[in-house]
């Protein structure tokens, strides 16, 4: 097999958030032993930790604990030390809302090397002009006359609470970007963020009167292929999805998984070479939405070409009696050749498979409840 | 000690510092420190240690859910109680979640 081509000298890291705090799997060129590395921030609910691909050592993670409230902190050494933001993502002063916490990074376009973008639950957008020391709220999202009819309220979102999530910056134009809300939907702006509008055509939102309106959709992670930034996916609560821009109306993929399975779950990762391949985690969606892996059988299921047809992809995880679930930011792929695809359970384990998903491994037990898994 | 100097001190709170919060202090878990008010303490507080107000404050002014006040045993339910001299601060994180 061929090493694992990243930008730390083949050598992956894995980013792993916890409700506990942050841990790193250090895994060697080939991919065959790892090493697991902290806690740090113990007792710190970490929502989301992600390396800045632009530099390669730099690093945020998104932080807060039962007690105290949200926090960003910041690292310029691949996560050895480590320094909390001067002013954290909030939402201004009399605006009468309050960030609960920062529940989605993203590092900004590769022509602004110190921008990084925050979605918050409520839903909030943040930018940091600074590598993540001082955050302002984009007033062209967060006081937008129709953010209240995208948003609803709190009752609208998650049990953990409204998110805003999947901040996508266009490789080709950092003005371009698309965000995620659960609930509101996707949305684009084509200005840097002073104006949005919601892109949904096509995608099936059940739980309202009209199945198929203009927002209050609940995309649960949405991707964009870095090579082909015109092709979207969507893991969505009803369903699997893509949009081929500029195309406007998303195209339903799920309706060809297995009926036993369905098309419901958190996560979607994409290939890193190859925008026909992507990957999902299908979860119980049925009656009262258990959220566990449907009959106690994980299993990743693989489409090869852009959600025709998919492949249960099983072997080595556990044949029955398993009922983790795996959060939307909790799996991620590498820049390998094959390409490296890891998972974080509810259950605090860490899957692996070295050969794109045709084989996985347990890389690391006994976590507590594992949010996110980002490669470094 | 001249009078003014006197003054300051007799103003001066005894602040009880919770664990979760004392690394922003050092580990120091008693500071002494001026205010007016409840909330011009919190500004202190924050003006000596850059970062503590925000992790019990929220933005809008309020205290935090899981964040509890006691002014000499009586609980603060915001911050607008006003402080008086040799008054004793105690700051909680109440418990919250597994």
């Amino acid at each position: 097999m061929a090493n694992a081509k990243t930008a730390r000298g083949g050598r992956v890291v894995l980013l792993i958030s916890t409700r506990k705090g942050l841990w790193q799997l250090h895994g060697e060129p080939a991919r065959r032993s790892w090493r697991l590395a902290g806690p740090q921030f113990l007792g710190h609910i970490v929502h989301h930790c992600v390396g800045d691909p632009r530099d390669g050592k730099s690093m945020l993670a998104a932080a807060r604990t039962g007690h105290l409230g949200p926090t960003i902190f910041q690292s310029n050494d691949r996560g050895r030390t480590w320094n909390e933001a001067r002013q954290p993502p909030a939402f201004a002063e009399g605006a009468g809302r309050v960030v609960d916490h920062t529940f989605w990074l993203t590092p900004g376009h590769a022509s602004e090397p110190k921008v990084w973008y925050a979605g918050t639950s409520p839903q909030g957008l943040f930018r940091s002009e600074d590598a993540g020391v001082t955050w302002r709220g984009m007033a062209g999202f967060n006081e937008h006359a129709q953010r209240k009819a995208w948003c609803g309220g709190d009752q609208d979102g998650t049990p953990d609470g409204p998110k805003l999530h999947s901040i996508l910056i266009d490789p080709r134009d950092p003005k371009h970007m698309y965000i995620g809300m659960s609930s509101g939907g996707v949305f684009e702006s084509v200005d840097g963020g002073q104006d949005w509008r919601p892109l949904n055509r096509g995608v099936r939102a059940d739980f309202l009167p009209d199945p198929e309106p203009e927002f209050g959709h609940d995309p649960h992670c949405v991707r964009m292929h870095p090579l082909l930034p015109d092709r979207l996916y969507q893991q969505n609560h009803c369903g699997i999805y893509r949009l081929d821009r500029p195309a406007e109306r998303w195209q339903d993929i799920g309706g060809t998984m297995p009926k036993s399975v369905g098309p419901i779950g958190f996560p979607l990762v994409l290939h890193p070479k190859d925008p026909d391949t992507l990957w999902v985690f299908p979860m119980d969606g049925t009656r009262v939405w258990p959220r566990v892996s449907p009959g106690g059988k994980p299993a990743v299921y693989r489409s090869v070409n852009g959600g025709k047809t998919w492949q249960r992809q099983a072997t080595g995880l556990p044949k029955s009696q398993a009922w983790f679930t795996v959060k939307r930011q909790a799996m991620t792929a590498d820049n390998g050749d094959p390409a490296g695809v890891y998972f974080g359970t509810t259950s605090g384990e860490l899957w692996g498979s070295r050969d794109e998903g045709r084989s996985w491994k347990c890389l690391a037990a006994h976590l507590p409840q594992i949010y996110a898994v980002e490669a470094a | 000690m001249d009078a003014r100097s006197l003054a300051i001190l007799e103003s001066i709170m005894r602040v009880l510092i919770p664990d979760p919060l004392r690394s922003y202090t050092a580990g120091i878990a008693v500071v002494n420190a001026p205010g007016a008010t409840l909330a011009e303490l919190v500004d202190e507080l924050d003006r000596r240690y850059p970062g503590l107000r925000f992790r019990i404050i929220d933005e809008q002014g309020g205290i935090r859910r899981h964040i509890k006040f006691f002014v000499n045993g009586l609980q603060a339910c915001d911050l607008r109680p006003m402080l008086r001299e040799r008054d004793e601060v105690m700051i909680v994180c109440a418990l919250s979640g597994g």
